[in-house]
């Protein structure tokens, strides 16, 4: 077995001095920059922009959790309130968690990881990237012309009867999802089409196997989302009664096809997010992963299954018993391929050779927070319980422990863990895991406390509250500026390191998919040949370790 | 130590279903407490047993064990179904209220509660029942979604416009017990409070005759000021000058008020009655009319108490 795979290092002795694609002199200039269909290019840009949403999703969460120190007025009246948890939902769902690791990341690993030179359709991406701007631009507008009070979730008869500029974050809404429906289409037909020669279906990275199930799910559940808000859009501006029932509609039927759409979509944040543990783990263990067939089939179990979970948000809508029931038993279905994942990824770590770099300190607190907010989903699944917890601080922080702890912790794995390879730069060690410790403290200060609360009867969306609950709210509130600083930390870190020389070895971890075979940063077709396939990914057997791998 | 989490965790168990409501989440909380230090754990050994030493440190090359997935799949799939079938179960029972309960209608609005008891009166705020008596609450919105929410009962159920949703419950002890509106209603919604005064029978008969004990024999000004709370005015009118969704009342009585229409009024007690029980016929600028009618749900010596109140906010 020995030597079969080419080290990578005779690789970069080879093309170490070949232009990357942030420099080519082919391509030089902002146009260049704006007109690009290179799918690392769009990545990047595509990671500009969800790092500002994120900011400014993150700049209203610190505003809402800075009035709730105190019940009463702090310093935002009860509409201005309402607005902020409005814009930090609608930002951080919409412009932030679903084209986080998709559309930023997986734009520019799944063609590298598949040894492809780009996506099946590259000028899509290009649309996609822009749509995604245009609908960004309008929600911002939206914003300044009147605000939105709804709710990401726009609940109608309140969406449709309230003032604001609630079409137009709705229409904002309706085109980014075509962004995310273009993305999908070419992540599916890019999986299909452009592996390497010799790459199987068992031979893809589980990253390939997390976007891909996610590709399906955002072509097959985001045009129900497009169709809701065309209707809203109808209802508001044409008088048409289709949810408000003083014109003849059923505010419930809004909720079904809302959730029909937003249900699938906690896996489209969720799935990617798992997707990077999946090649985070491995490779700091030295470990093939544990299970790799039951990791990539449970990604496309739950994007199947999670199709028909929609109705347990609405346990308490007045939904028939005997569909409560249903719904109950699919989400207990739905909840044991993510149980079975975690397992796998402990299990990877036995025997293994673990490192504690910084994106396996990431993928480390992500395992205990995804469990807390996995373990938690079983109260809310138990119907009973639910009826006390649904619309709760329980359900706040359990989606919280999911998407930030779950999704956000693992983007960020993801961040630490490629940024060498995308702009050939290493960051501080040190800053890095200083910055990840304050992100897990932080966080359970600021959400562990809220299970408490909801428990107790802390209703969610709440300006003002009973006094029993005010020092857990103050103690949400200290833990919300330590996470704060953890990820500004984390920022400067990783952003000042792109001011330095281009020091980053073209495999600084060990991997062994094929985005570490080329250099770093990549050339702007990706790599020099065809990369061959001679093992499976995570196979450490035959690897040759570079030497200058961390 | 069971106890101990249990008073962490949750309200007091006010209601025959409570309990059952209770023993659940406690499994399923030990059942988290279980898993989760098992995660931590295994973590914590692995990361420290096999914590890089040296850089060409060998692995073990284990694609899958079959056993050991069967396991981690069939065990926590015995505990969600147990867990399943408990939750249905315990929600089945409470899904229908017993034959012969006492009904109680209740309507929600901006940013309202009011209660229809079954000899017709009204009221607002305060939901009176016996305790140890099922009670059915058929309920229904007259604007938009809200959510009636009792945690010490563990009962949750929207409010709709457009048909009756209900739910029920049996106090099992006399106190007062909040509820908070759980469904976003808008500006009001987290001061969308009322609350279920549970009183022993006779208190209860006593109540229907002669209305809330609790107003007796107050002076006007003082049970006008208790009234401005509990009927939901301080949710849009201010009492200290600041513009809400209403007027503030702040010095209002004896004073011109230009109307959307032009037209000029003194605020006076007749302007006072006519605002309360037909809220639409006078709207002052730069307001919209947005306050629900109290025609048939306020009494008489309750409207002079208000308008004694206001009297009073100089």
């Amino acid at each position: 077995m020995a030597d079969v795979i080419a080290s990578p290092a005779v690789h970069t002795a080879d093309h170490g001095h070949h232009a990357d694609y942030l420099s080519d002199p082919a391509h030089k200039g902002i146009w260049s920059w704006m007109t690009t269909i290179d799918h690392k290019r769009l990545g990047v840009m595509y990671l500009w922009a969800v790092l500002l949403a994120f900011f400014v999703g993150g700049l209203f969460a610190l505003l809402i959790r800075l009035e709730l120190m105190h019940p009463g007025e702090d310093f935002m009246t009860a509409e201005q309130y309402n607005q902020a948890f409005t814009l930090h939902g609608a930002i951080m769902v919409f412009l932030f968690i679903i084209p986080s690791i998709p559309a930023a990341l997986g734009n520019f690993m799944l063609p590298l990881m598949l040894g492809a030179k780009d996506v099946a359709f590259p000028r899509l991406n290009l649309a996609s990237f822009w749509i995604y701007i245009f609908g960004a631009v309008l929600a911002v507008t939206s914003i300044l012309a009147g605000g939105v009070d709804t709710g990401w979730t726009f609940y109608t008869p309140y969406s449709t009867t309230t003032g604001g500029a609630v079409t137009m974050m709705t229409m904002s809404v309706f085109i980014l999802g075509f962004s995310s429906i273009f993305t999908g289409i070419n992540f599916i037909a890019t999986v299909h089409k452009l592996r390497a020669p010799g790459m199987g279906w068992f031979q893809l990275p589980l990253f390939v196997w997390g976007i891909y199930a996610t590709a399906i799910i955002q072509v097959l559940a985001t045009p129900v989302l497009g169709i809701t808000m065309v209707l809203l859009i109808m209802e508001r501006a044409f008088n048409i009664g289709i949810f408000d029932a003083q014109i003849g509609g059923d505010p419930v039927l809004f909720q079904h096809f809302f959730w029909f759409y937003s249900h699938p979509a906690v896996y489209i944040m969720i799935l990617p997010g798992m997707a990077i543990i999946s090649e985070v783990i491995p490779t700091f263990s030295r470990r093939t992963i544990f299970g790799y067939r039951l990791i990539a089939l449970s990604s496309v179990a739950i994007a199947l299954i999670g199709f028909l979970v929609w109705g347990h948000h609405m346990f308490t809508s007045g939904e028939s018993a005997l569909a409560a029931g249903i719904f109950s038993f699919l989400t207990f279905l739905v909840a044991i391929p993510s149980g079975i994942k975690v397992f796998n990824w402990l299990a990877t770590m036995y025997k293994a050779s673990i490192s504690l770099a910084t994106p396996m300190l990431y993928a480390i607190s992500f395992l205990l927070l995804f469990g807390i907010g996995g373990l938690t989903g079983i109260f809310l699944g138990a119907l009973s319980v639910d009826i006390h917890l649904h619309d709760t601080y329980f359900v706040v922080a359990h989606f919280h422990y999911v998407m930030m702890g779950g999704t956000v912790i693992a983007f960020l794995a993801g961040l630490h863990y490629w940024w060498p390879k995308m702009f050939g730069r290493m960051y501080n060690e040190t800053v890095g895991r200083v910055a990840c410790g304050l992100v897990f403290v932080g966080f359970n200060m600021t959400f562990l406390t809220q299970f408490f609360m909801g428990s107790q009867g802390m209703p969610r969306r709440y300006y003002t509250y009973l006094d029993q609950f005010q020092p857990l709210h103050q103690f949400s509130t200290y833990g919300s500026w330590v996470l704060g600083a953890g990820l500004m930390i984390a920022a400067v870190n990783l952003m000042s390191a792109l001011r330095g020389p281009k020091n980053a070895p073209d495999n600084p971890w060990g991997g062994t998919t094929l985005e570490w075979q080329t250099q770093s940063p990549p050339i702007t077709h990706n790599f020099l040949g065809q990369p061959a396939i001679e093992h499976n990914p995570y196979d450490y057997r035959a690897f040759k370790i570079p030497t200058d791998a961390v | 130590m069971n106890t101990w989490l249990r008073n962490v965790f949750l309200p007091s168990a006010s209601s025959i279903r409570a309990e059952g409501v209770d023993d659940l989440f406690m499994f399923i909380l030990w059942l988290n407490i279980l898993f989760f230090l098992l995660i931590a754990g295994l973590i914590a050994v692995f990361v420290i047993q096999y914590r890089r030493r040296s850089a060409n440190q060998r692995t073990a090359h284990i694609e899958h064990n079959t056993a050991l997935e069967l396991t981690w799949t069939i065990i926590p799939s015995i505990l969600c179904l147990i867990v399943f079938f408990w939750g249905f179960n315990t929600y089945m029972q409470a899904a229908v209220a017993p034959n012969g309960a006492m009904e109680i209608q209740v309507t929600a609005k901006k940013w309202i509660w009011s209660f229809g008891y079954p000899d017709g009166s009204v009221g607002i705020g305060k939901l009176w029942v016996p305790v140890n008596k099922p009670v059915r609450l058929i309920m229904h919105s007259e604007d938009v979604l809200h959510a009636f929410f009792v945690p010490a009962f563990r009962i949750k159920a929207d409010v709709l416009p457009n048909r009756y949703t209900e739910t029920w419950f049996q106090a099992t002890e006399v106190g007062d017990f909040v509820i908070p509106c759980a469904e976003y209603c808008g500006k009001g919604h987290s001061q969308m409070r009322a609350v279920v005064k549970v009183v022993s029978l006779q208190d209860y008969e006593k109540f229907l005759e002669d209305g809330d004990p609790e107003e007796k024999g107050l002076p006007p000004e003082i049970l006008g000021a208790s009234l401005y709370v509990n009927l939901g005015c301080s949710t849009c009118h201010s009492i200290d000058g600041n513009k809400g969704q209403g007027p503030s009342w702040k010095g209002i009585y004896g004073q011109m008020h230009k109307m959307s229409d032009g037209k000029m009024m003194l605020v006076d007690e007749n302007y006072i009655r006519t605002s309360v029980l037909q809220p639409q016929a006078m709207i002052v600028e730069g307001f919209q009319g947005i306050m629900p009618s109290y025609q048939g749900q306020i009494r008489e010596r309750q409207l002079v108490a208000l308008i004694a109140y206001i009297k009073t906010l100089k």
